[in-house]
């Protein structure tokens, strides 16, 4: 990978895929997002990290309707999130998204995790759906694991299998929540390859990550935020090495710190 | 020790255990002599075996008269063979036919056999997965309990016999299998109700389960009975057998609602949310991701639920139906047989317990077949 963050440009495209207007949330009574205003354009790298609390994961799964927001507008490829079901589901499909831990199905062997949603989903005939999750599985560098069940393999293993399993939908739009928190030191970087190897392909990619690295060589926009509000967004090479708000260059300085 | 090598740091190979650890020995050692304790319990489990077995099979087996005419004659052949007297089983022999078939009409009892054989070639496809067939054997389970319910009911070409002629083992199944086969798509429906977003479904629900565990099934088994009639319209019969049915039915469903709940419960909340984010539907998401993986979680507590469905049967008796356990109190009455009662209650609990059981392995195995993990 280059040293240089080689997108100092905010807009990799024009085509406007999501796009957050005055958005706000509340679990009961608690704000957790305020007035969030976000747009991503197609081929977006953004990474969204932020003390624990500061409602990253709960922004992307607004996005997917994991988490309901209770004001402002939500506009995924054109149709925006309400009670909709059926604007839940078309979002659903070209979005997908892979947790920090796993959620894999682990009743379902690794090839039937992956070629479950396509066949239900997107009614593909099962042999294709199986061609398709192989494919994907080849391109994790797991294809050997294929008829194992999730919990015979490692945890770098498993998180690879869901990503496969996401891009088996084939999603316009991958949301990652925390990919490697939950793993082992010596498997973040077999996950974090994948996804570089994502990036580069040109997935538009919206992800929560405390890997600061992965954010400096992959991202091409860094969004800090804290206390439900996005405190700061910059090209890395600008947010890393020249932070504006106080708030931000106290975040850096803990996790750069060790 | 003649074993100590040294290596190289790094190249210690795998040795094999001693044989203390391995085989019969090493078995005997850990589970049977590891401490005093065990050693004790040991020792006094083989003297508890040695008092009770010799006697216990002198009395069935060796003692036992098999073939004879009534008690006394029981007695005599005991004594002409010089020994004590055990069990007296040609009693069991002589009332067979009754315990099994109840007062079903003797020309007609082919159809009872029939409708058993029917019972297990349905249950086997469902029970099993690798039988040939597999496919067309779950169609014939579908429409197997109509057949055999058409079977023991009679109509439409077969000789109509009441339900009241239905007794021993053969109410013991119908009842059993009914409740079991029932309750289970019930109790699915109600668990997933009380999860339920919607209000009115889920206090529906919630009522439901909560009004049937609150009340004893002999209760519920009276009102069955009696109370229905005052509710029904006037001149409307409803059949005791299909009452007792729908409410042992109903009362194990809102017993396996609970256990199913459990299950539910169980799975981390990531499931839901990995399904709901690949688009799945609400049921896709049930039927393939979450119901697969809490049933298998609640087979234990299902299983327990159905030994348990299958035991109350015999409650049955109380409103004038007559299970096994009936028809051998019934059968204590003739005076050619009296005071054996020991071999009629031996002989009912051997076929209760054989098919407990049964229900307690075949959860067992299904448990060891669905774990998926290492």
């Amino acid at each position: 990978m280059s040293s240089q963050p080689e997108a100092a440009d905010l807009h990799v495209s024009d085509e406007l895929v999501i796009n957050i207007k005055d958005m706000h949330k509340w679990y009961g009574s608690f704000h957790v997002l305020k007035n969030v205003n976000l747009e991503v354009y197609r081929g977006e790298r953004i990474v969204i990290c932020g003390p624990s609390g500061s409602g990253k994961s709960t922004l992307i799964r607004c996005i997917n309707r994991l988490e309901e927001h209770q004001q402002g507008q939500i506009i995924v490829d054109n149709v925006e999130l309400t009670n909709d079901l059926k604007n839940i589901d078309a979002i659903r499909r070209e979005v997908g998204m892979v947790f920090q831990h796993f959620n894999l199905f682990p009743h379902l062997t690794v090839l039937e995790n992956c070629a479950l949603a396509p066949i239900w989903v997107k009614q593909v005939p099962r042999k294709e759906a199986e061609a398709t999750a192989m494919k994907y599985l080849t391109r994790v560098k797991i294809p050997e694991q294929a008829e194992k069940f999730p919990g015979q393999l490692s945890g770098g293993q498993q998180q690879r299998v869901a990503i496969a399993r996401s891009l088996c939908m084939n999603p316009r739009i991958m949301l990652f929540d925390e990919p490697t928190s939950a793993l082992d030191p010596e498997m973040i970087k077999e996950v974090l390859d994948v996804m570089i190897e994502l990036a580069k392909e040109g997935m538009t990619m919206l992800c929560v990550t405390h890997e600061m690295g992965f954010a400096k060589t992959v991202a091409n926009r860094v969004i800090f935020m804290d206390g439900g509000e996005i405190i700061e967004e910059n090209n890395p090479h600008e947010f890393f090495d020249n932070p504006q708000h106080e708030r931000t260059k106290l975040f850096l300085s803990q996790i750069l710190a060790h | 020790m003649s074993t100590e090598q040294s290596y190289e740091i790094g190249e210690y190979p795998d040795l094999a255990p001693p044989v203390t650890e391995v085989g019969i020995i090493g078995w005997i050692r850990h589970n049977l002599f590891s401490s005093t304790t065990n050693i004790v319990i040991t020792v006094l489990t083989i003297y508890f075996l040695y008092v009770i077995i010799p006697p216990m099979l002198n009395w069935i087996f060796l003692d036992a008269v098999f073939v004879a005419e009534s008690r006394d004659d029981c007695r005599a052949i005991a004594q002409a063979a010089g020994q004590e007297l055990g069990a007296c089983w040609a009693f069991i022999g002589k009332r067979f036919e009754i315990f099994v078939y109840g007062f079903y009409p003797v020309e007609e009892r082919w159809r009872v056999d029939l409708s058993f054989i029917m019972m297990l070639a349905a249950l086997v496809p469902v029970l099993f997965d690798h039988v040939p067939y597999r496919k067309q054997g779950l169609w014939f389970s579908l429409i197997a309990p109509v057949i055999i319910g058409w079977l023991l009911i009679g109509g439409m070409g077969l000789t109509p016999v009441p339900t009241d002629k239905f007794g021993g083992f053969m109410l013991t199944l119908t009842i059993g299998v009914t409740g079991i086969v029932g309750s289970l798509p019930i109790g699915i429906a109600l668990a997933l109700g009380r999860q339920s977003h919607m209000p009115a479904l889920r206090m529906v629900c919630v009522a439901f389960i909560e009004f049937i565990r609150g009340v004893p099934l002999i209760t519920l088994l009276f009102v069955a009975s009696t109370m229905l009639n005052y509710f029904l319209p006037p001149g409307t019969t409803f059949d005791l057998l299909l009452r007792v049915l729908i409410m042992v039915t109903l009362f194990s469903s809102a017993y396996i609602a609970e256990v199913i709940r459990g299950g539910l419960q169980a799975l981390p909340k990531g499931q839901i949310e990995a399904a709901d984010s690949m688009g799945l539907k609400y049921w896709q998401s049930m039927r393939l991701i979450i119901l697969p993986q809490a049933l298998k979680i609640s087979i234990p507590g299902i299983v327990n639920t159905f030994i348990g469905l299958y035991k109350d049967t015999t409650l049955v008796i109380i409103i004038g139906l007559f299970d096994p356990l009936g028809m051998g109190r019934a059968s204590l009455a003739d005076t050619k047989w009296q005071g054996l009662s020991t071999e009629i209650y031996v002989f009912v609990a051997i076929f209760f317990f054989v098919s407990c059981f049964s229900m307690a392995r075949y959860s067992l195995y299904l448990e060891k077949k669905l774990h998926t993990g290492h």
